[in-house]
């Protein structure tokens, strides 16, 4: 555009996908887990749409382990939006017995979400989740296509997927399957960053530096909760950390900081030589965690 | 931030995830985590050197098969560009990943290995990027440690892919001979001291230098339309604004528009970008239109000036590059996907193949099989507005989805009606 001072073109591809998403599927639904990056996604879906409505609704797979800071923001959120919000319970999986809790020190439900997620495209009959994973994040993640088939039971075929050609989006498939749309794939975490910079969109509070009592284990910063195993020799401390990253409390991990506006943390992530993923202690279980988790049907 | 997106292409160990690993590593946008990982891994496997073909081979597949079997982006940036390299197989089985990986590239890199030099695969590389148009081609002749940095050896691979160069159909690819070795970092990121008789740039200063304006293919302004947004809300009662994105060219206020296939005319109201209003929508941005006149324009539809339509029409003869193990035959129906209008059509004719060392063509031909390049007429159940390919990219390329599978089977590229 003329008379704007900056065309992004990563912000322009991000609104055509929605716009696909929204002409290609009947029942689309985005998945939120307040994170910077789905809040990131949001505010894409507001511009592919404005004037009307974002076309769709939000949908929140909670493990009953979130930082309370996310959980109040989804809510404050979803009533700006003025659209609907769908919550399903990983606990309500454990209670049915359908997935058994893990124990001990590494224990974390961020795996449990993929049948809680599953049950939840069932019940709705949703035929496209759109989620605000990015090619940089990991290893498999950098394969995944911008529309990405899954089958009856969620699973993602590394072998064969559809290649995906000039801007060309192919959304058919049969009763049953659905498609995981990832509008932001070729965003980086700086770029993310940068966004939410440039049109000050506002993030939870445990993104910026903050005091908090926290624990040393392997080398990575825990938060010391009822939620998180702790062992008795590792000692807690209170300390300045910000995260980079916000998945469920068992599973992030924090990083010392004073950044305590959004452009010290651009700085920061400008500067910073340890990848955003280093501070997911899922993926440290082993060289292919990621990618036996996506063949499960994880996000 | 500019974004220049980059395929590669190179054959089994000519040593692409190693060049791409070169980059990260020089430019330094490996984190220390990644190279950790990397350091950790060379060491277990016993190499005396680092192996920075770990930084991208993703799959555990590829680990176990120590290939690259599917297309990977990799992203890096430096103060002047945003890069994301498509990371393409160079296995001859694979020139679908080759394809796939060109279409959306403004440049490309084809990898050959020194001591071999050019090979049967070099012509595939080269012609696939030529078919696709990619403005920018670099040849990195790489492994140049291991002829001793020979002025000699390059300049004979220089002159034979220069033959290939006659034989091409796209006159305009600018192309870039750059001497380098991948493992030791000549000529990647940094200058070597080992090739003194080079006096060009390194493969990133290129990259840097690299004009988007220049490398992007611009042609006359096509709005296809893909959502129509109508709010029904108070404020926004008669809003009916229609999204896509505009490509080829720019589209103003007061442009003299007409709507296809209704062929109706009118005159562009507004251009939005979120909540505020412009005058011009550049190239490539995904704006929401307004109309002058109330005409019913759907998805599927395109606004075009007047004066400058594209062709209309029921049947068109295209390069197809044929990427499913079922064989495209004469008689199969297929959906053709052309930007985001879907049509129905039947396979007219399979006029000739390409054969797989590019020397030439085979007229003789029943059926299409993966990996395979040729021309073929298509007859359409209605008509589409298209540009040959030449003449733009976005509009004159499609896709041809199965219609029973869902697959995107095949990519083509339109000659003419």
């Amino acid at each position: 555009m003329k008379n704007t001072s900056h065309i992004n073109p990563l912000e322009n591809e991000a609104i055509y996908i929605f716009r696909e998403v929204a002409a290609q599927f009947e029942k689309p639904v985005l998945l939120f887990s307040g994170g910077k990056d789905s809040i990131t996604l949001v505010r894409l879906a507001q511009k592919a749409f404005w004037p009307a409505k974002i076309p769709f609704p939000l949908m929140h797979i909670d493990t009953g382990h979130n930082f309370p800071e996310t959980i109040a923001f989804r809510d404050k959120l979803v009533k700006e939006l003025g659209v609907e919000l769908i919550v399903r319970n990983v606990q309500d999986a454990i209670d049915q017995g359908k997935v058994k809790e893990e124990s001990g020190k590494y224990s974390s439900r961020n795996s449990l979400q993929t049948t809680t997620l599953l049950d939840a495209i069932e019940e709705f009959k949703f035929d496209a989740c759109i989620g605000g994973a990015r090619r940089d994040e990991e290893k498999a993640r950098a394969k995944e296509r911008i529309f990405s088939v899954r089958d009856d039971f969620g699973q993602w075929d590394e072998k064969n997927q559809r290649p995906e050609l000039f801007d060309m989006l192919n959304g058919q498939i049969e009763l049953g399957q659905n498609v995981r749309v990832f509008p932001i794939s070729n965003w980086t975490e700086l770029d993310v960053w940068s966004y939410i910079e440039k049109e000050e969109i506002e993030i939870p509070s445990i993104y910026f530096a903050h005091k908090r009592k926290i624990f040393l284990r392997d080398g990575l910063i825990w938060s010391h909760s009822d939620y998180v195993y702790q062992e008795d020799n590792e000692e807690v401390l209170e300390r300045m950390v910000r995260f980079r990253t916000v998945g469920d409390m068992s599973c992030t991990a924090a990083v010392f900081s004073d950044a305590a506006d959004i452009a010290s943390v651009v700085q920061e992530i400008r500067d910073s030589s340890i990848s955003e993923r280093g501070a997911r202690i899922d993926d440290k279980r082993s060289e292919a965690a990621m990618e036996k988790r996506k063949q499960q049907g994880y996000f | 931030m500019e974004v220049l997106k980059i395929a590669t292409a190179g054959s089994v160990d000519d040593g692409k995830s190693t060049l791409i690993g070169r980059i990260l590593y020089d430019t330094k946008s490996l984190t220390s985590d990644k190279l950790e990982a990397i350091e950790k891994t060379s060491k277990q496997k016993g190499y005396d050197y680092l192996d920075f073909s770990l930084a991208t081979d993703g799959l555990v597949a590829e680990r176990e098969q120590g290939i690259t079997i599917d297309v990977a982006h990799i992203y890096f940036s430096t103060a002047k560009k945003s890069y994301i390299i498509a990371d393409t197989p160079g296995h001859v089985e694979y020139t679908r990943n080759m394809v796939t990986g060109a279409s959306t590239s403004q440049a490309a890199i084809i990898l050959i290995d020194a001591r071999k030099g050019v090979i049967e695969q070099t012509n595939r590389h080269f012609f696939i990027n030529n078919l696709l148009r990619v403005k920018d081609v670099v040849v990195a002749i790489n492994k140049m440690d291991l002829v001793d940095f020979s002025e000699e050896r390059y300049n004979e691979i220089k002159a034979d892919f220069s033959e290939l160069m006659g034989k091409r159909d796209y006159q305009d690819q600018n192309i870039t001979f750059i001497p380098v070795s991948a493992l030791k970092g000549d000529n990647v990121v940094n200058r070597s001291e080992n090739t003194n008789w080079y006096k060009g740039q390194t493969l990133l200063e290129h990259l840097e230098d690299l004009d988007m304006a220049a490398v992007s293919n611009i042609g006359t302004p096509r709005f296809p339309v893909q959502y129509v947004i109508r709010p029904k809300t108070e404020d926004f009662h008669d809003f009916r604004g229609f999204a896509g994105k505009v490509y080829g060219g720019e589209l103003s206020v007061g442009d003299e528009v007409v709507a296809l296939p209704s062929q109706t005319k009118s005159k562009i109201k507004e251009i939005y970008f979120y909540d505020k209003k412009y005058q011009t929508a550049s190239r490539r941005s995904s704006v929401t239109i307004t109309l002058e006149d109330e005409i019913n324009v759907s998805r599927g539809d395109m606004l075009v000036k007047v004066g400058d339509l594209p062709s209309i029409d029921k049947q068109f003869t295209a390069t197809i590059s044929w990427m499913d193990s079922e064989k495209l035959k004469a008689g199969n129906k297929y959906m053709v996907q052309h930007g985001v209008n879907k049509v129905l059509a039947k396979v007219d004719a399979i006029h000739h193949k390409i054969n797989p060392d590019y020397s030439g063509i085979d007229k003789e031909v029943s059926a299409l099989g993966m990996n395979d390049i040729a021309e073929v007429s298509f007859k359409l159940n209605k008509p589409i507005f298209f540009d040959a390919f030449k003449k733009h990219r976005t509009n004159g390329s499609f896709i041809l989805i199965d219609t029973k599978s869902n697959s995107t089977v095949g990519a083509g590229f339109i000659l003419a009606p």
